[in-house]
């Protein structure tokens, strides 16, 4: 791979398979990832918008391989990691980690603080205790927690401490890339901007690459650089975020930014209400997966699935409509 | 006033917790006119669920309506008897939940959850009922309202769910419904939905909405009247205009400004310092003090009375009293 991207995944499909059921339902493939491309670059936040069951957390788990993909390549700072054994891979593990939306289910609930950030440390490194001790309280201080909370439990802090700690620990080994599935979307405003003002805060100091998943438009515009629009397990739509928010071209991110509410009584717009609710990933539409929804629907998307279209340099759309 | 449908007053609620008495709502007031639609709006703990929950005499212990008085078309529903109260609640008074999954009952249909309130509150019998269910179905926007009364609710979508509650509550013709973050469980494309929904209804049929959210947006494009809550007192009220545009207490500034807006991209977002009050403290002041950058002395000892700063306008804030602009200088 000669790209200059950091992360590259290459026509990449995920699946799922649903159990038999009791009552003698058969076994079935759900493809939740297909056929995805995408490159991110080293220090940019790559934001993935997009509706519950379009993929967007799958996809971030995929390029951790947390979920081993059917198909395709995930290459990350020019190593295919789709093929690495178990050593490799947890040696390569060490650079990318993941914070997930609820740290309340992701933090174990009998470890303390400290535990809970020196886990990682004790897993792959050779720390002496006094020296891990000195880490876990940098690392605290980092996330703007004082040394008073490391013998705290998880139920003691507050959403956003816990969320902080989450950071603290996904941070420990220095990684250089971070899969943030919806970090503030359990949060309140208040919160949710303290933690985003983190985010970015660390990113500067770390030069950290974010893969930042969630369904928050606001915040996805606030944090991200580029963001790529994903609709029934396809990213439909990629762009730097201005364009997303002022020239989207893809009639679903159309309708995505038009559905969202905006704190301005006066904002004037009209609302493109989208009819139905999202198809099941496990019988996809043919032809263009969102044609059941779109209102500029012509014969040839209920027939032919769109490739993709560039409108400029760094921005791209899967749509008939730009053919 | 003639038209007001539901007045709240000074409604206090606590919940006698092992740790303590924890005072959820503070001494809430405020009121509303029939087929109006108010917004409460505030952060997690500010009292919003607990204040629409106690209108429906919906607090069960250790929970406890400590004070106050609820005045619902002339009739104090504190003081009523439970078997007089079953004939307020759902039947005048409806209330739609956040989780839709969570409110249905997962081992009837539709149609078996949607007659047994029809016949509970008498609004229909024998054939009638599954005429007046599958129109109901319809008004709400359901297709095929035939084929979705025989199915069992997890067969159903999320926002199909939603629908069949808010179907469920129109079912007794209610004045007043109340809807405690009813698409906060629901992606953006069907919230606009739902959101379009509740407002037709409170248009067409002149129904009263509450409308209990922690969204800032759906507050600005949904709500005329909004009520913003914190640490369970109403601090702000008004016109949504008023609210958004000239926002006026320390704590709605602050909230506004937290929100990620287009403009400031990729800066440093404004942050309230310090966290909310917990509900174990007794607040002898404004229950913002503690974090508000404008605070004064007297306000960490006596709570601000509501001060007009408009026809509709009112904050409860010692630097606007006496009325003053010198805060007002944006």
């Amino acid at each position: 791979m000669t790209s200059a991207a950091y992360i590259h995944i290459k026509e990449l499909c995920a699946e799922y398979v649903t159990p038999s059921g009791l009552f003698g339902q058969h076994a079935q493939r759900v493809r939740v990832l297909d056929q995805v491309n995408l490159e991110i670059k080293r220090g940019e936040t790559l934001g993935v918008v997009g509706e519950s069951g379009c993929g967007k957390t799958t996809l971030g788990r995929a390029i951790l391989r947390l979920h081993a993909p059917a198909v395709g390549q995930v290459w990350f700072d020019g190593q295919d990691i789709i093929t690495l054994d178990k050593t490799s891979l947890r040696r390569q593990r060490r650079e990318m980690q993941l914070v997930f939306q609820n740290p309340f289910s992701s933090l174990n609930p009998r470890l303390n603080v400290l535990d809970l950030i020196a886990e990682p440390l004790r897993t792959h490194t050779r720390y002496k205790k006094v020296e891990l001790n000195q880490r876990v309280e940098n690392l605290l201080n980092e996330v703007g927690l004082s040394a008073e909370f490391l013998r705290r439990h998880a139920h003691q802090l507050s959403g956003g401490q816990a969320q902080r700690v989450a950071l603290a620990r996904a941070l420990a080994l220095n990684p250089k890339f971070l899969v943030l599935d919806e970090p503030t979307s359990a949060l309140d405003v208040s919160v949710q901007a303290q933690i985003v003002n983190l985010l970015l805060q660390l990113q500067r100091c770390h030069h950290l690459t974010y893969l930042f998943i969630s369904h928050d438009l606001g915040v996805v515009q606030h944090i991200s650089n580029r963001i790529a629009v994903m609709y029934l397990g396809q990213i439909v739509e990629l762009a730097p975020s201005e364009a997303i928010f002022q020239a989207p071209r893809h009639p679903y991110t159309q309708a995505l930014l038009a559905s969202t509410p905006l704190p301005n009584p006066d904002s004037g717009r009209t609302r493109i209400i989208l009819e139905g609710t999202v198809p099941s990933p496990a019988n996809p539409p043919a032809g263009c997966r969102f044609h059941t929804r779109c209102a500029a629907a012509m014969e040839i998307c209920r027939r032919q699935a769109p490739l993709v279209h560039p409108v400029s340099a760094e921005h791209w759309a899967t749509c008939h409509l730009l053919g | 006033m003639m038209n007001t449908l539901l007045a709240v007053d000074n409604l206090h609620v606590s919940f006698f917790t092992a740790r303590g008495e924890v005072q959820a709502v503070r001494g809430i007031t405020f009121s509303l006119e029939r087929g109006q639609m108010l917004g409460l709006v505030g952060e997690t703990g500010c009292g919003k669920s607990v204040t629409g929950r106690s209108i429906m005499r919906l607090i069960a212990p250790p929970g406890k309506i400590t004070q106050g008085r609820i005045l619902f078309d002339g009739q104090p529903l504190l003081n009523l008897t439970e078997p007089e109260m079953r004939r307020v609640r759902g039947k005048r008074i409806a209330m739609i939940f956040q989780d839709p999954a969570a409110a249905l009952n997962p081992v009837f249909t539709v149609a078996q959850q949607l007659k047994a309130i029809m016949e509970h509150h008498r609004v229909a019998k024998g054939a009638g009922l599954h005429r007046q269910a599958t129109q109901l179905l319809a008004d709400v926007g359901l297709p095929i309202p035939d084929a979705l009364l025989k199915v069992y609710p997890h067969q159903l979508s999320g926002g199909m769910q939603q629908r069949v509650m808010i179907a469920m509550a129109l079912s007794s013709h209610p004045d007043l419904i109340i809807a405690d973050e009813p698409t906060t469980a629901l992606d953006v494309t069907i919230q606009a939905q739902i959101l379009n929904l509740l407002v037709k209804l409170q248009q067409d049929r002149g129904i009263a909405i509450i409308l209990i959210t922690h969204n800032l947006g759906i507050v600005a494009e949904t709500c005329r009247e909004v009520a913003v809550l914190y640490a369970g007192r109403i601090v702000e009220q008004g016109a949504v205009r008023d609210i958004f545009h000239r926002p006026s207490h320390p704590y709605t500034r602050g909230l506004l400004a937290a929100l990620p807006n287009p403009a400031s991209r990729g800066q440093t977002l404004n942050v309230i310092p310090g966290s909310v009050p917990s509900g174990l403290q007794p607040l002898p002041g404004c229950a913002y003090a503690s974090r508000c950058e404008h605070v004064l002395p007297m306000c960490r000892a006596s709570q601000p009375a509501f001060v007009k700063l408009g026809v509709d306008h009112q904050v409860a804030c010692y630097l606007y009293d006496p009325p003053t602009d010198s805060f007002d200088h944006e």
